[in-house]
This record gives structure tokens, C-alpha cells and sequence, in this order.
């Protein structure tokens, strides 16, 4: 009698377990696809008023003139230029501090690099926005005599220090994961520590590299408050690296909240946003794509 | 103590001498004083109980132990004349000269061709014809060419326990070492992949002086000319393997072969 009870009481457990599961697993993909549905329903609309082409060949941003000018290769690149400088810097520096405190440094410095990485992660980007803003700006505007200081290699240096944690601590883990005997094969081979690291370990954490580097990649491209307030917010092709810029995420933020909602700008605002989707979700899929072949080669 | 020189005949040469070796991991001295020769192109055998000091004796001989932060020897171990503890000793030149396999198959994450070529590669040989030899002859040293010469581009961790077991081997030998240390080798395979190891292991000897840690006795019996019993970090006895087996001289060597403790 009481084996029976537990074992139906057990089966039960093991259904609610399941049902709730499956649920939460659905209502995130439900959320998901009223985001996307939300962002096509509200950005398809500004093809009312301009042409698809005239929004990806036209520089000319002017939404509040009448007609407005709603023109997005300016921004568009902008968004581009600004994830590629960042990454450029972000990602080189990631890997070697990544490669330093996973195979370089003796076990009580990197028990103290770690938590340092991790909690320069835990910036608010506001704090990060504001150090550019009010220190680096004007020292860059005063040593290099430009313009202005809120330029675009301000934006990528703030964003490069953004994602300096993500892809440092992500990529440290996956050399971490490499097994200690691949290491000792290398060595009794005859192998010296950087030939291990370059051609044993790096190689073999490579799919794991790629996929931190894309999620740095992306959450630089997605960053809205150290461009807003870095980045110098025109919307023009930058000439040089001291120009300033305009990304998509910080004129959705700035002009989201000045538009009448359902004009032609309102949707302008949600088409770029759905742009911005359709990107990240393109590297998302990438990313995903590298590891699972990652894990074939490995098998 | 033992005597050293009681085994060596006129046709075999010394390749390892040991000369009152110590080991210490901080406080603990896991090799006390020992003293023992190793012959060329012999297969001699490392046996005791876990703990005894076998497997770090082996890594001595390499120098892995290297990379254990707290370890420190002390003593003589002379390779083909000098001793590899002397300051002057190159660790990378040495490695190249001594050819390791572990307990674990470990075969790099790359093609069956990119492991064996990994050291050669390492040591300048970039000719690809010159390549395509060392990999071809070192898989068939190891007696795994038949079974992938038509796929050396697949990956070298798809291939069975035993097949990646010999791969590590044909790794090893691709330098061309003078010496093959195999810490317990077939612990990890099947009875089968085993007996090919041993099999391999008999040829190897012809080319290669060969240092083998195993934990089966009957291993040590079937391949090895010359046996080293360890116990709590003691060389008790190293004898000619037929005579260790059938007559050992100590009670303890004689107690641990056949079975009462260990």
C-alpha cells in the first residue's frame, strides 16, 4: 500500500516537474515571437513613406522635417564601424589576458586576476558612459586638437572595455576546459609552453574562442548608453576615427521618446530596432552553428 | 643494497643510470636514494603497489615532474652521459630524445596525420614528402597503419581506445627518441587492444629502450627483460624478470608477485 502511494505521489512529482518545464520553456518562446511579431508590426509600416532602398542607400537622417528624410546607411555603419573598432580592440586584448590567466599565471594571481575581470564586468555602462564622457573626451579633444572628443574611438574604446569581461572570462574558460593531458603530451613531445598554448591549446578551445567572441561581438553591437553618451551622436559616414557617429541603438533611445507614436518616424525607429534583431540574431546563429561543429570535430 | 652491476652482460649497454635519486613533493620524500641501471633495447618493468613511487620515477626520467610545483630531486640520473639534472641540461631537447605514453589515450583534437607530424613539425621538418615518411613509418611503427592508412585526415579522436592508444605511441616514436617511457599503458583498454599493445611492445624494443609502469604482474612478466619493484619509495629489488618471478631474492618482492598484499 505505501509503496504504491509513493510511487504514484513520485509520478506525479515527475509530471508537475515536467509541465512546468515545458512551460516556462514555451512561454519564452512565446515572448520571443511577440517580440519579433511586435517589431515587424510596428517597422514594416515606415515602407508606407519611404522605399526599402532609400532607407539602406540614404545617408540623410532628418525624421523631423516634412517630409521627413529617413535615410539609415549612416546609422547603419555607424552601428558597423563601431562593433568592428571595438572588437578589434576588445577581442585581441581578451585572449591574452585570457591565455595569461588560464595558462601563464601561477594559481594565486590568476585567484586574484579572475574576480578583478568579473567585477569589471559588473560596470554599470552608465558609470562607463560618464568616464568617457567627462575624462577621456576632453583629454582626447585637448592632446589630439579634433573636433570633439565624443567620437568613435572614444565609443569603441568604452565598448571594447565593455566586453573585455564577457570574452575574457568566457574565453579563459574554454582553455581552461582543454584536459590537462593534452598539455603534458605536448610537453614530454618536446613541445615549450607557447608552442603548446598556440598550437595544442588555442586550437582546441578554437570553437569555444569563437562563440565568446560573437556573444562580445553582439552585446557590443547591442550596447545603447556608452554610445548615447560617447559616441557623438551624428549621423553621418565617419572620415576618421575622430569623427563622431550615430549607432542604431542610441538614436532609437534618443528620438524614441520625442516621436508621435504611429508616424513615420515612430515606425522608422522600430524598423531600426528590427534590424538590429535580425543582426544579432544572425551572429546568434553563427555562434551556435560554431559550437555544435566544435563538438563534432571533437567526437 | 643492491648490486648494480650484477646483471650487465658484455652485450648490453647502459642507457639510464640512476644514482641515488630522491624525490620530494614538499615535505614528502616519495623516492628514497635509489641506484639502478637500465639497459638498451630492453623493456625493463616498474612494478608496485599505488603510491610506491613507479610512475613518479618515470616521469623523473623526462623531467615532468617539472611541472609540479613542489617537487625537487636530488641525486644523478645520466642519459647517454650527462646527467639530465645537470643546470646545463636542455628539457626540450630531452623530451625530444624520450618518448612518453600515458595511462589515459590523449591524441591531440587533430587528424590522425597532424599528431604524429606535431613534433616533427615542432622540430623544423616542414618538406612534406619528408612528412608524409615519418608519419607513414612511425603509424607503422606502432602497427596502426593498416588500419588507417586511407583515412590519416580524420580526426585521431575517433579512432577505438586501443587504435588511440597506439596513435599516441606513433606519436611518440616520431622523433625517433632513444628511450619510450609508457606510464601503465593498456590500464584505460580492453583485453584485446591490450594484448596488440604487448605484442607492439616486444617490437618496439628492437628500436627503442623501453621504461613501462604497469599494475598487472603478468604484464610485467610477459614483456619485460628486466624488473624494478618499488615499495613507499624503495627500489627492493630490480632483477632479470625470469628470476624476479621464479625466485625473487627479497621475501617482500616474493609476497607483493604473488598476491598477498598490494
Amino acid at each position: 500500500m505505501i509503496d504504491s502511494r509513493n510511487f504514484s505521489f513520485a509520478n506525479s512529482g515527475d509530471k508537475i516537474a515536467s509541465m512546468v518545464v515545458h512551460g516556462v520553456s514555451a512561454l519564452g518562446l512565446i515572448v520571443m515571437v511577440f517580440i519579433l511579431w511586435f517589431l515587424f508590426a510596428e517597422g514594416i509600416p515606415v515602407l508606407k513613406s519611404v522605399t526599402i532602398g532609400d532607407i539602406f542607400r540614404s545617408s540623410d537622417w532628418y525624421p523631423a522635417e516634412e517630409p521627413p528624410a529617413l535615410g539609415m546607411f549612416a546609422i547603419i555603419s555607424g552601428t558597423l564601424i563601431v562593433t568592428l573598432l571595438s572588437s578589434l580592440i576588445a577581442l585581441p586584448v581578451s585572449y591574452l589576458f585570457a591565455i595569461f590567466t588560464a595558462e601563464i599565471a601561477p594559481s594565486w594571481l590568476r585567484n586574484i586576476l579572475k574576480p578583478m575581470l568579473e567585477l569589471l564586468g559588473f560596470l554599470p555602462s552608465i558609470v562607463l558612459g560618464f568616464l568617457g564622457m567627462v575624462v577621456v573626451a576632453p583629454w582626447m579633444q585637448g592632446s589630439f586638437e579634433i573636433l570633439t572628443g565624443l567620437n568613435l574611438l572614444n565609443a569603441s574604446i568604452f565598448l571594447g572595455i565593455m566586453i573585455l569581461p564577457i570574452v575574457g572570462s568566457l574565453v579563459e574558460e574554454a582553455l581552461s576546459s582543454i584536459p590537462e593531458e593534452l598539455r603534458y603530451a605536448s610537453f614530454a613531445l618536446g613541445a615549450t609552453k607557447w608552442e603548446t598554448i598556440s598550437k595544442v591549446v588555442f586550437p582546441a578551445a578554437l570553437p569555444g574562442i569563437l562563440s565568446a567572441s560573437l556573444l562580445g561581438i553582439m552585446r557590443s553591437m547591442g550596447e545603447t548608453m556608452v554610445v548615447l553618451m560617447v559616441a557623438g551622436g551624428a549621423a553621418i559616414i565617419p572620415d576618421s576615427i575622430f569623427d563622431p557617429i550615430r549607432p542604431l541603438t542610441s538614436t532609437i533611445a534618443a528620438e524614441m521618446g520625442e516621436t508621435p507614436v504611429g508616424s513615420a518616424h515612430y515606425h522608422a525607429l522600430f524598423f531600426a530596432g528590427l534590424l538590429l534583431f535580425l543582426i544579432t540574431l544572425a551572429l546568434n546563429m553563427l555562434s551556435a552553428w560554431i559550437e555544435s561543429k566544435g563538438k563534432i570535430a571533437q567526437q | 643494497m643492491l648490486n648494480i652491476n650484477k646483471h650487465s652482460s658484455n652485450d648490453t649497454k647502459i642507457q639510464i643510470e640512476t644514482k641515488d635519486l630522491s624525490l620530494y613533493y614538499g615535505q614528502d620524500k616519495v623516492i628514497k636514494n635509489i641506484s639502478f641501471n637500465i639497459y638498451e633495447r630492453m623493456v625493463t618493468a616498474l612494478i608496485g603497489p599505488s603510491g610506491c613511487g613507479k610512475s613518479s620515477y618515470l616521469r623523473c626520467l623526462n623531467r615532468m615532474n617539472d611541472f609540479i610545483q613542489e617537487a625537487r630531486t636530488e641525486g644523478e640520473i645520466t642519459i647517454n652521459g650527462s646527467n639530465i639534472y645537470d643546470k646545463a641540461t636542455d628539457v626540450i631537447e630531452l623530451r625530444r630524445k624520450i618518448g612518453m605514453v600515458f595511462q589515459k589515450p590523449n591524441p591531440f583534437p587533430m587528424s590522425i596525420y597532424e599528431n604524429v607530424a606535431y613534433a616533427p613539425r615542432l622540430f623544423g621538418v616542414k618538406d612534406r614528402e619528408k612528412l608524409d615518411e615519418i608519419v607513414k613509418s612511425s603509424l607503422e611503427g606502432a602497427a596502426l597503419w593498416d588500419e588507417v592508412y586511407g583515412k590519416l585526415k580524420t580526426p585521431g579522436t575517433g579512432l577505438s581506445g586501443g587504435q588511440q592508444q597506439r596513435l599516441c605511441i606513433a606519436r611518440a616514436i616520431a622523433t625517433e627518441p632513444d628511450i619510450l617511457l609508457m606510464d601503465e599503458p593498456t590500464s584505460a583498454l580492453d583485453p584485446l587492444s591490450t594484448l596488440r599493445i604487448e605484442e607492439l611492445i616486444r617490437e618496439l624494443k628492437k628500436k627503442f629502450t623501453v621504461v613501462i609502469v604497469t599494475h598487472n604482474m603478468q604484464q610485467a612478466a610477459r614483456i619485460s627483460d628486466y624488473t624494478a619493484f618499488f615499495l613507499l619509495g624503495d627500489l627492493v629489488e630490480y632483477n632479470v624478470t625470469n628470476k624476479m618471478f621464479t625466485s625473487p631474492d627479497d621475501r617482500r618482492t616474493e609476497d607483493y608477485i604473488t598476491g598477498r598484499f598490494g
